[in-house]
């Protein structure tokens, strides 16, 4: 990269390397063994009507475990979202215009699910 | 070297459009692209996921709505949109633990990853089956 400033600043990209690989590798451990965690209850529940499976979410330590995963969710469906764009989408003015719809996505997704969260 | 200049070098380009269809991909490589393709499904039907766990967390009422809508006359496409969830979710979730393990052993070999790949289709096509034969009224 021989100049990137001024008008031949690259606006979109992944100069993050290393941060964002690992992050999307520590918050996939995270959801896998939340859905694990989830199977498990699930399956050794007595019945699954309405009040066994809001139970399971209306535990505290399950509330918080579920916000973990949906910042979890959210930074991880980012990374692997941009990187499809980066690598199909080559004009600049597309490719971050799907970069901003992709985050007002994710975190409209995010806010609404932990707004479900919060009610119960 | 006048000779050398004249022989036909191999060309290697990337992958056009119009190529896809006649592109014979190893194993590894249709888990590679099965799992980008997954991903995205799930990012796009993430509002649908939402709104499953709102209708079915929130009240006895919305928990009724949640059964209702595959029940209804749209049942049929309320199931597909379902059907196509679990597919995506277990193709991303055992593919994803195919990567996590392969970053964390540092083993990886061109049979190695032929095998987990052919374990990977397997099991997530295999699972889809018997999951979608439940969720269809099967058994």
């Amino acid at each position: 990269m021989s100049q990137n400033y001024g008008t031949k600043r690259i606006v979109t990209g992944a100069h993050y390397g290393l941060r964002d690989w690992l992050a999307q590798r520590i918050t996939a451990v995270l959801m896998a063994l939340f859905t694990v965690i989830l199977l498990v209850q699930v399956l050794t529940a007595s019945s699954l009507d309405y009040y066994s499976w809001s139970g399971i979410f209306s535990q505290q330590w399950m509330k918080t475990l579920t916000f973990v995963v949906i910042v979890s969710l959210l930074y991880h469906a980012w990374v692997g979202v941009r990187d499809i764009w980066m690598d199909y989408v080559k004009p600049v003015g597309i490719r971050l215009t799907l970069q901003v719809f992709t985050l007002v996505w994710l975190v409209g997704c995010a806010g609404w699910a932990i707004q479900v969260l919060w009610r119960l | 070297m006048a000779d050398n200049a004249k022989t036909p070098r191999p060309v290697y380009r990337n992958i056009h459009v119009t190529d896809i269809v006649s592109y014979r991909l190893p194993p590894a490589g249709i888990v590679s692209i099965l799992h980008r393709i997954s991903g995205a499904v799930l990012f796009l039907l993430m509002p649908f996921i939402i709104w499953m766990f709102d209708t079915s967390v929130s009240s006895e009422i919305s928990f009724d709505e949640f059964t209702s809508v595959f029940r209804g006359d749209l049942g049929w496409f309320f199931k597909l949109l379902a059907l196509g969830l679990i597919w995506a979710y277990l193709h991303h979730f055992i593919a994803g633990v195919r990567h996590l393990i392969m970053d964390a052993t540092h083993t990886v070999s061109k049979e190695q990853g032929h095998s987990t790949a052919i374990v990977t289709l397997a099991l997530s096509t295999g699972l889809t089956v018997v999951l979608g034969a439940k969720l269809f009224g099967l058994y």
